[in-house]
């Protein structure tokens, strides 16, 4: 437990540095890194609660494909550095205000409604093995077939609609 | 299992290290098999001069790599041109993590010791996502050289390991629906009886050949395209740094060999007819490694033969490749194997061939289209 406890706190320092380096970074592709960073950390954090299949879709999906399309945009549009001036002078007052009724709430909430800490109870082996997956994929398929296929299709949408933009017109004789 | 026991972590401590010595090792060795059958196939007769059968060539070239001067670009991003090999090197290695390389249960030292520095249940999964990351290696070399060469030939890989990972990631979950666990080892016995190779031949092909797309081989080698792109992504790099771009493009070549054998060519098994023989894992446990040694070299020597009798493909038919012909048919083979394992499960066990049948008519029709549609554009162009 105290094993847990160790790796938990060094995480979390980890995963709050990574989280402000990617916000402070003046440097785009620094920021992006300083993401992927914190994506790999909160993956270790679903290792450590004993979710592996969570894991990994963190790391493949997030680290590993979304993140790599964003450095290639960056890269390919060459907006690397942010600009010396702010365009919105009043938006870092704004965030600045809404962070802080952010960190209010966040800890009226966490005082009045979070529960002992033995009520979370770590769990059994069964999350580690294949039946766990088997039964996602079952809930995931039968009783949310319809979000799903939906979500899908949203997708599909989404995708074609890049695709229409990009293309180019063909020129009408 | 017990964190507080000092054995366990010696065990793991020492098959790390075994891990990491084979993969070092074997890249050595493989560069000088490369050389040595590239060599062969065009006639020539390769590295001889050091040592007998010129078996000391890669010692000498790790000497001339360490001693060579280091060149840092003077536009460059240093922390980014410094920590790039690494990030490169990194994956690479730990790609190996979860590959089984012998029986589960090995009496060794009084203890019963599973040859696999980790065997975990998601490996499959573990073996996806790690492949995802090691594109940023190559993309963030080729941003930080600040060199626009070196740069396109980032974007190309990038693009590249994207497109080739969804044929790649279809390719895992055929493998997953044949052995019906995520787990290597379990893959790996169930291959026992058959090979998955047998049972979904076509699934194997696409995927060898996404696999060299992955590693950035030849014919897919156009991060590194020499008349194009100088070098591609390491064209600043120099000395070590670029031997480590080397050592991870070589140690990827051996790993992702080890992944296809372990996925559909029954792993560190024995052939399956030689099942209760005495050259039976199962009668001696230190076979496993030798036979996954035996099937890694032989799958390399498939990656060299390409390099040595196939002409790069233009990027643009890469790209086309990859998404028009390797996706939908992978997709295919997804469904065709699903489809086989479910009706061998609830009508009649014969069924399962019909998942080699079915799959090979759907990659012989795709092979007869590819055809059609070059005669018609060749037909065009006259």
């Amino acid at each position: 437990m105290t094993l847990d406890l160790v790796f938990f706190l060094i995480l979390s320092l980890i995963a709050i540095a990574t989280a402000l380096g990617m916000l402070l970074s003046r440097n785009a592709i620094y920021s992006a890194l300083f993401l992927v960073l914190n994506f790999v950390t909160v993956a270790v954090f679903y290792l450590l609660l004993g979710a592996p299949f969570i894991a990994m879709a963190q790391i493949t999906i997030y680290a590993g494909a979304i993140m790599v399309l964003f450095l290639f945009v960056i890269m390919l549009l060459g907006a690397e550095n942010l600009p010396e001036t702010q365009t919105l002078p009043w938006q870092k007052y704004l965030a600045g205000g809404l962070a802080a009724v952010l960190a209010v709430e966040a800890t009226f909430i966490f005082l009045t409604r979070a529960r002992p800490a033995g009520e979370i109870a770590p769990p059994d082996e069964a999350v580690n093995t294949i039946a766990n997956l088997r039964e996602l994929g079952d809930v995931l398929f039968r009783q949310y077939l319809l979000p799903f296929e939906v979500t899908s299709i949203l997708l599909l949408v989404a995708m074609v609609g890049a695709i229409v933009l990009i293309r180019k017109e063909k020129r009408v004789h | 299992m017990m964190l507080s026991d000092w054995t366990l972590w010696l065990e793991w401590l020492v098959k790390s290290l075994f891990v990491i010595f084979a993969l070092l090792t074997g890249f050595a060795y493989l560069t000088w098999y490369e050389r040595r059958a590239l060599a062969r196939i065009q006639a020539r007769i390769g590295p001889n001069r050091a040592g007998p059968l010129g078996l000391l060539q890669p010692i000498a070239d790790a000497v001339k790599l360490i001693f060579k001067e280091e060149l840092i670009p003077a536009k460059a991003d240093r922390t980014l041109f410094f920590w790039a090999p690494v990030i490169t090197m990194v994956p690479s290695i730990i790609l190996a993590a979860t590959i089984p390389f012998g029986l589960e249960n090995v009496p060794l030292f009084g203890r019963e010791i599973s040859l696999a520095v980790a065997n975990i249940n998601v490996g499959v999964l573990y073996l996806m996502s790690i492949a995802s990351i090691a594109v940023y290696g190559i993309v963030l070399a080729g941003w930080s050289s600040n060199n626009k060469y070196a740069m396109l030939g980032g974007l190309r890989s990038s693009a590249q390991m994207i497109s080739y990972e969804l044929s790649l990631g279809l390719m895992f979950v055929t493998t997953i629906i044949l052995a019906d666990s995520m787990n290597l080892q379990e893959i790996v016995q169930q291959q026992s009886g058959m090979w998955f190779a047998v049972i979904q031949p076509v699934g194997a092909l696409i995927f060898l050949i996404v696999t060299l797309a992955e590693v950035n081989r030849a014919p897919f080698d156009m991060p590194e395209a020499e008349q194009e792109l100088t070098a591609g992504y390491h064209s600043e790099y120099s000395g070590m740094k670029f031997a480590l771009f080397f050592m991870a493009e070589y140690q990827k070549m051996i790993v992702i060999s080890m992944i296809a054998a372990t996925l559909f060519f029954g792993g560190y098994r024995e052939l399956w007819f030689l099942q209760g023989t005495i050259l039976s894992v199962d009668r001696f446990w230190w076979l496993g490694p030798i036979y996954l040694l035996l099937k890694v070299v032989v799958l390399l020597f498939f990656m060299i033969w390409i390099r040595a009798t196939w002409p790069r493909i233009r990027y643009d038919r890469l790209m086309a490749f990859g998404w028009k012909v390797l996706l939908p048919l992978s997709l295919a083979i997804a469904f065709i194997t699903a489809a086989g394992v479910l009706l061998s499960q609830d009508l009649d066990p014969l069924f399962i061939w019909s998942i080699p049948i079915v799959s090979g008519i759907a990659g012989l029709f795709t092979v007869v289209m590819i055809y059609r549609e070059l005669r018609r554009k060749a037909y065009e162009r006259a």
